[in-house]
């Protein structure tokens, strides 16, 4: 199996679906030479036609993927940041999400949105922002947020795939991350969480790049012989409730990480699905890992006192276990 | 311009099917028989008709909250369209769209839109899309004078321009944004000069002049199949009735236009006009346009029969549709 990091996993996974479909193009901002280096090279293989820079103005070019999916195509459009995606709320929210519904089913929108988000040293409130809660309301989208390159090609590949409208959310602090990447057709499905560790005594449910640092959390805390499982739900909309309840009738136990607001935020929609349908399991209330409620500071030290980290998160497990 | 007969007649029962849906509409509005807004097109027949008669079926447009006459003029079925109107399931929409977002995919309709500005970019993407697609399709994009003052007009006129996109935007300027006059809102005194800020062709078009649009369009279409780009047609109309059906009710009768304005326009009427056109030289009897106007009538009373005895939608469906 290769080694990828995860914008190695986003090239392949890009390659790999237009490869498969001419009907499938790619748009955005700077997509030529890969303002993050994701889509570099994709116009050497498929040219001018297929891989468009698009100017600067994200609710013209986001329509236009709204409406190219409507005409037959499957657009992949690349908001950069995902912050910049307040410019063209009205083509997600009111185009892309109700289409379909509003027309009685007829409407067809499989458009594939991807977007950098999260704290990533210093971009400061309006490129760090974790935006998936905005969306979370929004029946009609599929939200997606991988936490390392085998999920993000699998992931991305099946957004591709889907016929509705999915934002795939690519934090930016991920980048270098590297892991083994199934080679060949490899499918994460939308909905489906994934278990990324086994445990008994509490779950942590972390999203996005929580993950990784909910792993190293996991694994501290087994040498205090706290034994703890993490789940990923991968996909937040639709959210793989089966999996985050079964967990939590194992454990008893559960605590909700995630790098967007306490407030509003993707953590409290977990801990409330989670306090209504999983309530009989629970020895202890829900705890929520989340950022400050402030904007994203820009001051390396201001930053880390934002954003949810290791330290929380243990302490937050300490807490539930009264140790 | 040389225009056949069949044309002739297929572009007069247009206009009329559009101006006996839009009173029916008024009038079942009026009496409280059908949910939400409504916003008619009585007066801005020409437009629509003169534009959609200068498309294939393969084209597609997009419109807007004011867009039955789009859409009857791209071929949309009155008893659908009724029925959507009085949220039924037999509706184009199944009842979840109503009067403002009416579509047809089999037509190209993309879709009556409930947000101001919102088609253009659509339009535009589904211009892209038969790019992408290699197929010779194009877009019609509807929009008011109101419309062209959103961020949305700018974006996709510059994105239709740099990419030569197969794409024609009409705007219909009927002089009012809601109750704001057009004058006092944009920055120009026709909108079609605003095509020069992004290098295509902008022209002012006699919008109740359903000849002269048709003629217009026909070239805009031709340019555009030619992958010669967008071009910027603003048709000049105006509307008979309010912005919203019924707004006399909280606004008062002369809020802000003179009766006598409207009288004015009245005396322009687009339907008239096109009709002593089409009598002029012998070109299509009276004998044959009274037949169509009472074909319409009939077609109409049909509709509405359908849409009254149509069923509710079963609350079981209001979770169907949200994902494919
Ligand atoms: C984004 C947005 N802003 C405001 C409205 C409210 N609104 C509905 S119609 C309308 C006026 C539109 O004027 P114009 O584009 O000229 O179209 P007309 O009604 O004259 O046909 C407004 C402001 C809306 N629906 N969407």
């Amino acid at each position: 199996m290769p080694q990828l990091n995860f914008i190695q996993a986003i090239n392949s996974a890009l390659a790999e679906e237009m490869e498969r479909d001419p009907l499938t193009f790619l748009m955005g901002e700077d997509v030529v030479l890969g303002a993050f280096g994701a889509t570099k090279g994709l116009i050497d293989k498929f040219g001018a036609k297929r891989v468009r820079n698009t100017p600067i103005s994200e609710a013209g070019f986001v329509g236009a993927a709204v409406g190219a999916a409507m005409a037959g195509t499957r657009p992949i459009c690349e908001v950069e940041f995902a912050s910049f995606f307040y410019c063209a709320f009205d083509q997600v929210c009111n185009q892309a999400a109700k289409l379909r519904y509003m027309s009685g089913g007829q409407a067809r929108l499989p458009i594939t949105f991807r977007a950098v988000f999260g704290a990533m040293g210093g971009a400061a409130a309006q490129h760090s922002e974790t935006v998936y809660a905005q969306f979370l309301s929004v029946p009609g989208l599929k939200l997606v947020v991988p936490s390392g390159p085998a999920d993000m090609k699998g992931l991305l590949k099946s957004a591709i795939r889907d016929d509705n409208p999915v934002i795939v959310f690519e934090h930016g602090g991920l980048g270098r991350l590297k892991e083994e990447v199934p080679a060949g057709d490899h499918l994460v499905a939308l909905g489906k969480a994934a278990v990324k560790r086994e445990g008994k005594d509490v779950t942590l449910v972390a999203i996005g790049a929580m993950v990784p640092k909910a792993l190293k959390v996991a694994d501290k805390l087994a040498k205090d012989n706290v034994s703890v499982e993490v789940i990923d739900p991968r996909t937040l909309m639709p959210l793989d409730e089966e999996t985050i309840l079964g967990s939590l009738a194992k454990t008893n136990r559960i605590v909700v990480a995630d790098e967007g607001h306490l407030r509003g935020g993707a953590a409290a929609d977990i801990a409330s699905m989670v306090a209504e349908k999983g309530f009989d399991s629970l020895d202890a209330p829900v705890k929520r890992v989340a950022s400050l409620d402030v904007p994203i500071p820009f001051s390396p030290p201001l930053e880390r006192a934002a954003v949810a980290d290791e330290a929380r998160i243990e302490r937050a497990i300490r807490e539930l276990l009264g140790n | 311009m040389d225009v056949g007969k069949d044309k002739l007649l297929e572009m007069y029962r247009s206009m009329q099917k559009i101006r006996h849906f839009e009173s029916s509409i008024r009038d079942l509005a009026m009496a409280n028989e059908i949910p939400g807004f409504v916003h008619v097109s009585i007066g801005e027949e020409a437009s629509a008709t003169g534009i959609c008669a200068a498309l294939r079926k393969t084209d597609r447009i997009t419109s807007t909250h004011r867009g039955h006459g789009h859409l009857i003029a791209k071929g949309g079925r009155l008893d659908k369209m009724m029925a959507e109107i009085f949220g039924k399931r037999s509706g184009y929409c199944k009842g979840k769209g109503g009067s403002m977002h009416i579509v047809d995919f089999s037509l190209g309709i993309l879709g009556a839109n409930g947000i101001v500005g919102a088609g253009l970019p659509i339009a535009t993407g589904s211009a892209l899309a038969a790019v992408i697609a290699g197929r010779d399709e194009v877009s019609a994009c509807f929009f008011g004078d109101g419309a062209s003052n959103e961020g949305t007009f700018h974006e996709s006129l510059n994105l239709a321009a740099i990419w030569k996109l197969p794409v024609v935007f009409v705007c219909e300027n009927n002089g009012f944004g809601e109750f704001t006059p057009m004058q006092t809102v944009t920055s120009v005194k026709d909108i079609a000069v605003r095509a020069q800020g992004y290098g295509i062709p902008g022209h002012i078009v006699d919008g109740n002049d359903v000849m002269e649009v048709y003629q217009y369009a026909t070239e805009a279409v031709a340019r555009a199949r030619a992958g010669e780009g967008p071009t910027l047609l603003e048709c000049k109309t105006y509307r008979w009735e309010g912005h919203v059906v019924g707004e006399q009710a909280f606004l008062g009768e002369e809020a802000y236009r003179k009766k006598t304005e409207v009288e004015e326009w009245k005396r322009k009427c687009p339907i008239i006009r096109f009709h002593q056109w089409c009598l002029e030289g012998g070109k299509i009897s009276e004998a044959e346009l009274k037949k169509i106007v009472s074909e319409t009538e009939k077609e109409l009373d049909e509709a509405i029969a359908f849409a009254r005895s149509s069923e509710l939608p079963d609350v079981s469906e209001v979770t169907d549709d949200v994902y494919v």
